[in-house]
Order: structure tokens, then sequence, then C-alpha cells
């Protein structure tokens, strides 16, 4: 751990969900013994990549603090989130942290004034002595994410482009001058060109405003574009972690391997050669005993199958795959080439 | 080989009266393709520029204020010219699913939740075919099969499958009666890569197997790259540049399919790149001239007046932009 107070600090975090069928109850462990940590005194943009379903958005919703933690350590700037009384959370916590979600047309009601939410967040944080300081203050925010506050004033939701939406949905979170972002897919719904325009906008918070940014996606291009450090995510697991020149420059994962060499290329003399195998149904990987990739590895070991792999450090990075595990029989590994591009 | 679907200028508008308020937009203006039998051919643009106007118009499912003010579609289907505006419901009945069929985009909401997947499948054949439980479950079966899904998910109800998993479902079920013409509208938006890498080869599969004709339409150009072979760039309602795939990836000529291009990110470099300025122009009062000049940086006098041409730059490669014409004016010379 590093000398200063972490940001951020999740250690072994688990969300176990029960699902009840029938007289059967069985545990589903959303996120399974995640362990991050964020410095604060070096703002960074953490990347979390992996399939629907990999627990991306519940680990996102325990730092938010919209759900509680089944075991494990989760704190913000050393308080425990989940401790942290209903008041305090309003006065101090989302002052600090800021979520930003997928659809900003979810995020607005589309029968309010879209400038509302930002004079309303002003002054419920207050952040503004009086009304009178308000729109030059809002008016500073919004110059951060590209816009003025005379586009979009008196405008409803539906009168902004998607790309445009967001932006004010990612100005409403700058009004607490936050120290954390929460991003949950912000530019999945938006075409190619707009995404970039978002993304940039993720980097320069981060140098200009000293904001630190947990950006979840799907999209590893733009995760590799902005991340300093990246975690990839399957089934609640994280299963890769490290600066993301070197997870996603040199994946050792098998499963990040598959992921990187599943991006489409539009170099059209790179294809696909050998055929992917999907999971069929998604509760069967989560209910695995062993290693929850088993049944979709090249590389597959005997021992995946019924054991779960440590997390070991290899390659300044941790990793959660027996390949890596010194204790295993080398003899019994399979080469794994590092995916080519 | 010839055409199997094409369309001559086409114009088509949605025409809202509110209030005594006349609004006109100009959704699809001037769009003229030629679908070869056989090929992918990949619609390419942002949000908002036509792309699923042009796909409803090729498919003959509109309604009002949806209108077709110009130009026609004409498919080509065993030997027989067919205008699809003149059509009679029964002809309409007849080709679509069979010959003509269409993958939607959102797997979640298409197949039927409270019913098995065998089941549905065995509704929609019977509904186009004579076929008994039996006859329809063993070609649902042996279909699936072939294009390697696991017979597991015959029993599950959609529920059960994962999202990459419904999907291919659904492919498998608008394709199931082998159709000569299919249309997949952004099959793999929301998809995450590794699921998405198995639908696009699930389509190429589809698409080799009879040798049908299938139009794409996506704003990822990743997908177009992988499946397509000619690719149109629509841009505010209009063709602005179509090639080959190859050419349109490594020598695009019109500035708005270059930034569409240059704007992805990839893993080979983390270097800043620049997103498009601007925004695409609201089709209810569509820019003078060319479309694009408002946000093109190449942009002149006469782009904002004159509206460009689509013409031939190469053999096969066209492209609408005054700018492109013009170095090619004095390279003639």
């Amino acid at each position: 751990m590093s000398q200063s107070e972490p940001l951020l600090q999740i250690e072994n975090l688990t969300k176990v969900f029960h699902i009840r069928q029938g007289f059967a109850s069985q545990d589903f462990h959303a996120v399974d013994n995640a362990s991050i940590i964020i410095d604060s005194d070096k703002p960074e943009i953490f990347a979390v990549v992996g399939e629907s379903g990999s627990g991306k958005t519940t680990l996102a919703k325990m730092v938010l603090g919209m759900e509680t933690s089944s075991q494990g350590i989760l704190r913000y700037k050393n308080r425990v989130i989940n401790d942290i009384s209903r008041k305090e959370m309003k006065t101090w916590f989302y002052r600090e942290v800021q979520p930003v979600f997928q659809d900003p047309f979810a995020a607005f009601s589309p029968l309010k004034r879209i400038d509302s939410y930002l004079y309303e967040t002003a002054q419920n944080y207050k952040m503004v002595a009086d009304k009178k300081e308000a729109p030059r203050y809002i008016n500073e925010v919004l110059s951060e994410v590209g816009l003025t506050l005379a586009e979009i004033a008196g405008r409803y939701p539906n009168e902004l482009s998607g790309g445009q939406a967001q932006r004010v949905a990612i100005a409403r979170a700058l009004i607490t001058k936050p120290s954390l972002i929460v991003a949950d897919e912000p530019v999945s719904m938006l075409d190619a060109s707009l995404r970039m325009s978002i993304v940039n906008m993720f980097r320069k918070l981060k140098e200009d405003n000293n904001v630190s940014v947990i950006y979840i996606t799907h999209d590893l291009a733009t995760a590799y574009y902005t991340g300093d450090r990246i975690a990839v995510m399957l089934r609640g697991w994280i299963v890769e972690m490290g600066p993301t020149e070197r997870v996603l420059g040199n994946p050792l994962h098998p499963y990040t391997q598959n992921l990187k060499s599943s991006i489409p290329s539009i170099k059209s003399d790179e294809s696909w050669d050998e055929k992917i195998d999907l999971a069929v149904i998604e509760t069967d990987e989560y209910t695995r005993t062993g290693c929850k990739f088993a049944g979709r590895c090249p590389a597959v070991m005997d021992i995946c199958h019924d054991n779960i792999p440590p997390s070991v450090r290899h390659e300044g990075r941790t990793v959660k795959c027996f390949l890596y595990d010194e204790s295993v029989d080398p003899a019994k590994k399979t080469a794994l080439a590092p995916a080519a591009g | 080989m010839g055409a199997i679907i094409e369309t001559n200028d086409l114009r088509a508008y949605y025409i809202t009266n509110a209030y005594g308020v006349e609004r006109t937009v100009k959704a699809v203006d001037g769009i003229t393709l030629r679908i070869q039998e056989g090929e992918v051919y990949g619609i390419a643009g942002e949000s908002g520029c036509g792309k699923s106007t042009l796909l409803r118009i090729l498919l003959g499912a509109y309604q009002p204020p949806l209108t077709v003010v110009g130009g026609d579609v004409k498919y080509h289907l065993e030997g027989e010219v067919l205008d699809a505006a003149e059509m009679t419901e029964e002809q309409q009945r007849d080709l679509k699913w069979r010959t003509i069929s269409y993958i939607p985009q959102g797997s979640m909401h298409v197949l039927n939740p409270v019913r098995r997947i065998r089941d549905t499948f065995h509704d929609f054949i019977s509904a186009h075919r004579d076929v008994s439980k039996a006859e329809s479950f063993q070609l649902t079966a042996d279909y699936l099969r072939d294009l390697g899904l696991p017979e597991k998910v015959m029993a599950s109800y959609p529920h059960q499958l994962s999202g990459g998993m419904r999907q291919r479902v659904t492919i498998a079920l608008a394709t199931i009666l082998w159709p000569k013409l299919i249309f997949a509208d952004e099959p793999t938006t929301a998809l995450d890569v590794v699921v998405q890498r198995g639908v696009i080869q699930m389509l190429k599969d589809v698409q080799q197997k009879e040798g049908s004709t299938l139009v794409l339409i996506t704003h990822d150009i990743g997908v177009h790259a992988n499946l397509a072979d000619r690719i149109g760039i629509l841009y505010a309602g209009k063709l602005v540049e179509e090639s080959d795939t190859k050419t349109i990836l490594e020598s695009p000529r019109h500035p708005y399919t270059r930034y569409l291009i240059e704007s992805l990110p990839s893993l080979d470099s983390r270097e800043e790149r620049m997103a498009i300025p601007g925004r695409p122009p609201a089709l209810d009062r569509p820019p003078s001239g060319c479309r694009f000049h408002e946000r093109c940086p190449l942009a002149k006098e006469i782009c904002k007046t004159v509206e460009p041409q689509l013409i031939q730059i190469e053999p096969g490669h066209f492209t609408a932009c005054h700018v492109v014409e013009e170095e090619l004016s004095h390279v003639a010379v």
C-alpha cells in the first residue's frame, strides 16, 4: 500500500445475491473477492472491462453506496461506505463521489428542463453562496465539458443530441467538484465519433481537475485509450489487473487474450481464423466450482475444473490463472502464445 | 450476377402536420443503390443519418408519417422484377421471412418470453410451411446444429440464455427458411466483443451457406470491416461514398468517411484522437449545398451553395464531394 491514505480502498469485496427457485436457494456471487486501490495523491482513470454479466455494474453500485457489500472492505477516504449515515451520504459522500450512467435520456426526466438539474445540484450541495451566483458557476462547469449555459438553458432533454445530453450528465456530476467519478458505460449508447469526445473529456478532467475516474465499459479500445490501469472482470472475478499498456499490450490471462483478439480489426488483412466458443447459459459459469473460464479456455488443465486459481503477480500485473502459478507442474501447462496483434 | 435489390433516386420523408404546422424530415433524400446478389452490403453512418429509415423503405415496412415521395425500390427475385410499393399484401406476406428476412436489433424483445425456443421456432415455421410439430423440431435441431448452437437451447426459455446466445437464436430464427435477401439492423450493437465476434462469425456462415445477400446496417466500422464486401456511407440522408470495403478503409476520399475511420480508437496507439466536430444536422432543415459543409475542414464557398453529385472517381468507387472532384479535374488536366 502507498504511504498516503488511499482514495478508494476495495479489499476482497464480495457481493452475494440469493436466488430462490422453489424451495432451493442458490448463492450467486456477482462480485467475488475484488481488490482495487486508487491512490488519492495521483488521479487516474481506472478502467473496468468485461462481458455483460461480469459484475462490473454491481461493483460500481457498491462503490456508489447504492448496494451494500456482503463481505470485504470498501472504504472511501478511510470511511467504510456501508456505515456512512444517510445524512452524511448527502452532505459529504455524494459531494465527493459522483455517478455518470449509460443512458443520459434515462437519467434526466423528459418533463424537466435540463438546466434545472444543474441548478438543483449546485444549490443542494451549497456550491454557490446565493442564487445569483449560480449561473456563473454553472457556466464555468459547463465550459469544462465544452458547452455553455446559453446552449442548454431552458431546453428539455429531447432537444439535445445524445452526446450533448451525456456532456450535461457529466457536467452535473462535476458541479460538486468530486474527487471520484464512477462512469458506468458512459459511451456505449453513443456513436464512435461522439465516443471520442466524451473519452477525451475524461482524460482532460483527470489532468486539469485532478478527478479520478472509474471507467466501466465493454469497449476495450476506449479502455486502452483512456485507462491508466485496467481490471478485466469475468463472472464476478477480476482475472487480470495492472497498467493498461501491459495488460492489453500483452495479455496473460487466456480470457483477456480472447477479449483482445475479438476486437474487430479495421485492417482488412486481419481476420479471425479460429472459431470461438461462447457461454451458453449465463448462470452455468457463475456456479462453476473451479475456474469460471475453464469451459471456454483453450489452455484448460485438469486442475482448473475443481480448484479456484490463485491471483499471482506476474510481469507487473496480477493474474488469476493456474498457468502462472509456480506450484503447478510446468509440464501440464499448455503453451499459450500471446494473442497476435 | 445481377442486382437483387435496387433503388433509384429514392426519397422518403417523414411528413407530419400538427396544429397546422407542417414539418418535413428528409430522412432519405435521393439514394441510388444497386445491391448485387450474393454480396454483403454494409450501410454505415452516425445515428440520425437515415440508416434505419432506409432499411424500413427497403423492407417495405413503413407507415405514415414516413412517406416515399420519389423514386422506387425494386426487387429482382426469381427472374421477376417486383416494385416494393406496388406489391399486394398477399405478395408481401408470401415474400417475407421466406425470401426476404430481417434480423432485428435487441433480441431481448423479439423472442416470446413465455415460450421455449423450440416452440417459438415451431410457431414461426408452421406459419409459412405446412409442418407438424415433430418436423419443425427436427428442422430446428438440424439447423441449430449446423450453425454450431448447442442443442440445449431448444428447451430453454429466452431469459435463460445469455445475450449473445439470444441474438444468435434470433439470427437462426430469421434465417431458418433460407431467405435470399437478409437485412440486419445493428445486429451486434450492445454486445461485448467476444459475443460480437461469435455473432459476426454466424452471420458469415449463414450468408455463405446459401450465398444469400446480406444488407448490414451498423455504425460500427469494425463490424463492416469483418463482414461487408462493399460499404455505403450515409450522411444526413444522402449517400456520400460507396466502394469495396478495402478501399473505404484504406483510402477513403470523402472528408466525412475519413473522420469516421480516423476517429476510431485502437489498441495500436494511445495517441490523442480527434472527435468529429459538431453533430449531424437536423433533417427538417438540412444545410444548403453539401450537407457536411458545416463540419467539414475542407469546405469551400461552392460547398455552401451547390450540392455535390455522386461521381465515380475510380472503378467502383463513388463519392460526392466538391473538393475531391476538383482535385481529380486538376489531375486530368
